[in-house]
């Protein structure tokens, strides 16, 4: 059985003109215990949003239009801010954000901050065996517990309050871990440092399904099992991290690897090709393809005829012309 | 030796800041020099001193101790030195100011000119600098820097250096907050720039691929030293330091083996 479902999944934000803007648009996936799914796309192809779906947690002006989530087989979707902080995130699902400095209080310290998440989940806490269970954890981790637990964030590198913000996000052994571009603020020494320690969780059994955010491929190739690449709300291409990295079929995917860039031989001569154009105004009702505007095999039937997800070569293609 | 041909030249550049026991030495001794028409890339991880630098060359920062020419002068004036050195740096947001809208900004960045051009000339210049960066005029009138998306930002940047023609480029991580597609159009825009406008650019980066796509010569800086410098070609495919290897390890590259699991 999937641990985590996506069916059909339609998000939309309001804006305060009454007017409606679907930004994810019938997103569907299914995970297995112990699989890694890597979303990647371009910046306001509603990958965030899609994050705020999957928790379950909907803030004004982000609402649901319809779909479900299902966590372990139970539906996380329709319950309100409160309940879904209380009784979902944390436990069933966690999420990693972007930027640590922003998720951490400055004012407190990381070991406050850290019991907060197991006190306001729990009841009946013993304070003392409170901070054993989190130097214990830390320790586990591998984190320099010590001077990591009495610090205030502003006192730790950037790298050193990501996995701070790692380590607090799963302490309560949440089944599914989503993690939203936890490498993108940072430099390679320190990203590769994070990575590791994601997989050194993944290893230890503290998480052991996850979704992973970012709009970098060649770091999912080394992160991921299965890749989505989402464009304009939609997933255009579902497979694995080798179908999708080494043999795309999507145009948009083909033109994403195009885009990318490596210290290689040969490499310098190669000019990366940026996509021309800009992804579409999604306040807008689209009648044909949404990648339609900047295709380069763009035909006429395109503009005209909604593409939907059909399987080529083992992987799910919304596209009627790829082959 | 420092001649015209010559941009910056440093002799035993030193910049610390703190005092005492506390002190950091965040350029520690460099000596270098930047031809005309170089385009020169400052790679390193964080901490490294590589910001500290570009603001020094900038002359936002003065240097400790130590000899830092432009043309072979040292900087007095700093409105004059801002007329032929200009930035681009990482945050678009935190460079516009958010209750002004961009066009005002743009043309008000005519004012660090000499002469100022007649209003018709002005609005001609932002017109022509703004399809330079493939943004049309309209799209962007009467909005402010809210209003539009990081990658656009990013392009309102380089805009303004299409107006103002400086002759020397400070290019501060300015691909760091944009996803893998507007980077590559950032990257062609510098190099139109460096084309048409035949500029030197100091482009700063963590990423080692993106300098060997950009640059003429690399330096690889480690807490505040030079430690190696080349060609892109020497630097990225026969490093010699062991920081310039653990900085090549470091990026994921879809063929290499990159972290086991």
């Amino acid at each position: 059985m999937p641990i985590f479902e996506v069916d059909n999944l339609h998000l939309h934000y309001l804006t305060r003109f009454g007017a409606k803007i679907p930004a994810v648009a019938g997103v569907t996936f299914s995970m297995e215990k112990g699989e890694v799914l890597g979303i990647a796309g371009e910046s306001g192809c509603g990958k965030s949003t899609l994050v705020n779906g999957c928790m379950g947690l909907f803030i004004p002006p982000l609402w649901p239009t319809s779909g479900n989530v299902r966590v372990d087989g139970e539906s996380i979707m329709g319950r309100s801010p409160k309940d879904v902080r209380k009784n979902i995130l944390g436990r069933k699902v966690a999420m990693i954000p972007q930027g640590a400095f922003n998720s951490l209080n400055p004012t407190r310290k990381i070991k406050d901050q850290a019991a907060d998440m197991i006190v306001s989940h729990e009841s009946n806490v013993d304070k003392k065996a409170l901070y054993e269970r989190l130097r214990q954890r830390f320790d586990l981790i591998g984190m320099e517990t010590e001077k990591v637990l009495g610090a205030y964030p502003i006192q730790l590198t950037a790298g050193t309050r990501q996995r701070c913000v790692i380590g607090i996000s799963t302490l309560l052994d949440p089944k599914m871990v989503i993690a939203d571009e936890p490498t993108s603020a940072l430099d390679v020494t320190t990203q590769k440092a994070v990575i590791r320690m994601i997989f050194d969780l993944l290893d230890k059994q503290i998480f052991s399904t996850m979704i992973f955010i970012t709009h970098e491929l060649p770091l999912l190739r080394h992160v991921a099992n299965r890749i989505a690449v989402m464009y304009a709300g939609e997933f255009v291409e579902l497979g694995t991290t080798d179908q999708v990295i080494f043999d795309p079929r999507h145009p948009y995917t083909k033109a994403l690897m195009g885009a990318m860039l490596s210290a290689e031989p040969g490499q310098r001569q190669r000019k990366p090709v940026a996509i021309e154009g800009a992804p579409p105004n999604l306040a807008y009702p689209i009648s044909g393809c949404r990648f339609a505007e900047r295709c380069p095999q763009v035909r006429p039937e395109c503009r005209v005829n909604k593409q939907e997800i059909r399987i080529v070569a083992d992987r799910q293609v919304r596209c009627d012309y790829a082959e | 030796m420092p001649s015209e041909t010559t941009i910056f030249s440093a002799k035993n550049l030193t910049c610390v800041f703190g005092h005492g026991k506390k002190s950091t030495k965040a350029i520690d001794d460099l000596t270098f020099s930047i031809a005309d028409q170089e385009i020169v890339s400052l790679v390193g991880g964080s901490g490294c001193g590589k910001s500290v630098l570009a603001k020094i060359m900038l002359n936002l920062i003065k240097p400790t101790s130590g000899e830092f020419l432009y043309k072979g002068k040292p900087i007095i004036d700093q409105r004059f030195h801002w007329r032929e050195v200009q930035p681009v740096f990482q945050d678009p947001f935190s460079c516009f100011n958010f209750f002004f809208t961009i066009r005002d900004q743009l043309k008000a960045s005519f004012g660090i000119m000499k002469t100022k051009p007649s209003k018709k000339e002005m609005e001609e210049r932002v017109d022509q600098a703004l399809l330079a960066v493939n943004i049309v005029p309209s799209e962007i009138q009467g909005k402010y820097a809210f209003e539009l998306s990081g990658g656009q930002m990013q392009r309102m940047l380089l805009a303004r250096i299409f107006i103002l023609r400086p002759a020397v480029l400070i290019a501060d991580e300015p691909t760091s907050m944009v996803d893998a597609c507007v980077r590559a159009s950032i990257l062609d825009y510098l190099m139109k720039l460096k084309k048409e406008l035949s500029m030197t650019i100091v482009f700063i980066t963590h990423d080692i691929g993106l300098a060997y796509y950009v640059s003429d010569r690399i330096f690889i800086m480690h807490r505040g030293k030079i430690v190696e410098q080349g060609t892109p070609d020497d630097v990225a495919l026969k490093p010699k330091n062991e920081h310039t290897m653990k900085l090549l390890d470091d990026i994921p590259d879809i063929h290499k083996n990159w972290i086991s699991r």
